[in-house]
């Protein structure tokens, strides 16, 4: 689905139903240089469960025209006015990794607007080592093996995903190859320096759920029970043996704690 | 400087795509000798069906040990997913169904596999679906052949039975500016030798039964998708960027992105034409991928000892292995191939059809059959077996002399070997030259 945000055409995945505004809605929000695919089995899943689903491509990402926003602010006001583009009111905001930051941004400055607010592989800030910064700024495909190495658990680097017969090193670096050249450095770099998440995760007033992976090296599972415990009205899941990519690593567990958390949809 | 300590080919071999068994802690990959899988409730098993979840639903579509070896082969050739099928031709056939309709045109070297070559001439034709063969040694006749229904650029990383090297960064920049995908049918090399998706493949076959396997003791195939091809940009293929009835309306590519030609192949492929692995297969071709690259280095090792032994025989015509001075390819060899040509080869023993055929009979540890990729070293004389319906000059139009044997170097001990060769061309020049090999 193409739809128009500050003049760009913009794209979202809809999870092979119609977007329909009058119902329930969930927008999610991919990470750094990833785009909407990385949320097909939860898009696919609550817009065959009577949501509407929008898995947004931010700006420069995936489908969407633009050049990539450069702050975690920026992008939190864009993905507002996206919302507003699809014609919600309100609507659920699910976020993985930088995504994560941008719905708690969202959220917290606008509580009115949202439903409830599921985080992914959150953190009250997300350090990026320098070396994979100057990787990424470089376009150095380093900076991508980088990721995959520490966005994926000891583990899930062996592989056993659940989709039979997927390659989870493959399809990750494959993702992020598509990125255009400054695409992995403007998000690292948003997310290296924005320091306001605890500050706005104590200002929710939104029904909140975090989910973790235990052996997630880039937001580790104590910073988000952490980032958890300051936010007024939070639960959290941890996910075993996970790493950072959850929604590769432990697809089912995921969307299991995704639905749980949520209401039934309705009009 | 960090480094990105990912696990290496060696390591990948023996582990990708599997956890030690979570109901018994099994170490060797479980034979999940199932057809089907109990669903927890209706909800999953509804969201199982329209693929909003992960998991197994029927044999057929997929099992967890047949999973393993998809996993496992997809990580070796650099992929992002892999499906196993029942046979090397039902990977090519899945692979040709998920692209093309009636009406679809291909690309084809001309130096393929016989099976491949019958798929293409004869039967994919009663379809709708032609084909162009070209040289594989030249990237402009590939260019030439394109048409507007091209779907599909197709080769072997070394041809069949010449052993021709195609130039395949070349030939899929050339695919790549019209918009079309390049299959590479790797099985002769194996990911331990050549991994197409570094040189532009977009997508890579294997007859699973030769070296994968290694041991000669299971038929399969696998298809794997190097996602790098862009299936909405080419806007060539309808069945990955339009919605597909066959699954409420899904657009593979725009939902699931770079796996979008593995999924489509699986959904519907595995599920419509059913060429399955069986999880048995698996098990047995998992063994075999578990030392790939010490055997792979091995049968390079042999096959260099016995090309040199045979290159300087006098019984012998001339041999034809990338490696040697006098092969054509040589220097795009030596740049793509630099860890080995593979141990699959032919020579031309002097004295025709008869030379070749007491040649065959008097080896002792070369096994004459059909096939190639074995632990245990093969033969096969295609004058007097595969090809004995024509005569010297069909057999001249074909590339294949009377005397010309073709050879898969097994890990036997290559001085035992040499033996066995030398004794059975000794025999065969006797037998069309009895006095002057007194």
């Amino acid at each position: 689905m193409e739809f128009t945000v500050d003049g760009r055409t913009t794209f979202a995945a809809t999870g092979g139903r119609p977007f329909d505004p009058a119902r329930s809605a969930i927008l999610f929000v991919h990470g750094a240089a990833n785009d909407h695919s990385v949320w097909h089995l939860p898009a696919r899943y609550f817009a065959h469960h009577g949501y509407s689903v929008a898995a947004i491509d931010l700006p420069g990402h995936g489908r969407s025209g633009g050049e990539p926003l450069t702050g975690i602010d920026e992008m939190a006001s864009w993905l507002g006015r996206a919302r507003a583009a699809l014609g919600l009111d309100r609507a659920v905001l699910a976020g993985h990794s930088m995504g994560s930051l941008i719905a708690l941004c969202a959220a917290a400055d606008n509580p009115g607007a949202t439903e409830r607010l599921i985080l992914l592989g959150p953190a009250a800030a997300m350090p990026v080592h320098d070396d994979l910064l100057d990787a990424a700024r470089r376009n150095d495909h380093k900076a991508i093996d980088l990721i995959t190495y520490w966005g994926l658990s000891a583990a899930s680097q062996i592989g056993g995903h659940r989709s039979p017969g997927l390659w989870m090193n493959g399809a990750g670096q494959r993702l992020l190859e598509r990125a255009d050249d400054g695409v992995l450095a403007a998000g690292l770099a948003a997310c290296a320096t924005f320091s306001d998440g605890e500050a706005r995760a104590r200002a929710l007033e939104t029904e909140t759920l975090l989910i973790l992976g235990e052996r997630d090296t880039m937001t580790p599972m104590k910073g988000g029970i952490a980032l958890a415990g300051v936010i007024p009205d939070a639960r959290h899941v941890v996910l075993a043996g996970c790493g950072h990519s959850m929604l590769a690593e432990r697809p089912n567990e995921t969307l299991d704690a995704m639905r749980d958390f949520l209401p039934p949809a309705g009009l | 400087m960090v480094d990105a300590k990912l696990p290496k080919f060696d390591t990948l071999s023996l582990h990708a795509g599997q956890q030690p068994d979570p109901a018994t802690g099994a170490r060797a990959v479980p034979i999940y000798q199932t057809t089907s899988y109990v669903f927890p409730d209706t909800d999953f098993a509804a969201s199982l069906f329209n693929l909003e979840r992960a998991g197994h639903i029927y044999t057929r579509i997929s099992n967890p040990t047949t999973a393993v070896f998809e996993e496992r082969i997809a990580a070796l050739e650099g992929g992002v997913g892999a499906v196993a099928t029942a046979s090397g031709q039902a990977a090519l056939h899945l692979a040709v169904a998920t692209l093309t309709d009636a009406g679809g045109h291909i690309v084809s070297s001309a130096s393929i596999y016989g099976g491949s070559h019958n798929l293409f001439t004869h039967t994919l034709p009663r379809f709708g679906i032609a084909t162009t063969y070209v040289d594989p040694r030249d990237p402009a006749a590939f260019e030439a052949a394109i048409r507007p229904e091209t779907r599909l650029i197709f080769g072997e990383t070394l041809g069949n039975p010449g052993l021709e090297v195609m130039d395949l960064p070349r030939i899929a920049d050339i695919a790549h500016a019209a918009g079309i995908p390049v299959l590479i049918d790797n099985t002769f090399a194996s990911p331990a030798l050549f991994k197409p998706f570094d040189h532009g493949a977009d997508l890579v076959l294997h007859s699973a039964t030769k070296f994968l396997g290694g041991h000669g003791v299971a038929i399969g195939g696998v298809l794997v998708d190097g996602g790098t091809f862009d299936w909405a940009a080419s806007g060539k293929f309808p069945t990955l960027t339009e919605p597909y009835a066959g699954y409420h309306g899904i657009n593979f590519s725009e939902e699931f992105g770079p796996g979008a030609f593995v999924m489509r192949a699986r959904a519907e492929g595995l599920r419509d034409f059913g060429a399955a692995m069986s999880p048995a297969n698996a098990f047995y071709l998992i063994q075999g991928v578990e030392t790939l690259p010490v055997r792979m280095a091995r049968h390079v090792e042999n096959t260099r000892k016995i090309v040199a032994f045979l290159d300087g025989h006098g019984a012998v015509s001339w041999v034809g292995w990338p490696e040697l001075e006098s092969h054509p390819d040589r220097d795009l060899a030596r740049r793509l191939l630099p860890k080995g040509c593979g141990a699959v080869f032919s020579f031309e023993i002097d004295g025709g059809r008869e030379a070749g055929r007491v040649f065959i009979e008097r080896l002792g540890l070369f096994s004459h059959l059909a096939n190639v990729g074995d632990a245990k070293s093969l033969v096969i004389h295609p004058a007097s077996t595969t090809h004995q319906q024509m005569d010297a000059a069909a057999l001249k139009a074909a590339g294949i002399g009377e005397g010309l044997v073709r050879l898969s170097v097994g890990l036997e001990d290559p001085d035992d070997l040499i033996d066995d060769l030398d004794r059975a061309l000794r025999a065969a020049a006797r037998a069309v030259t009895p006095r002057a090999a007194e």
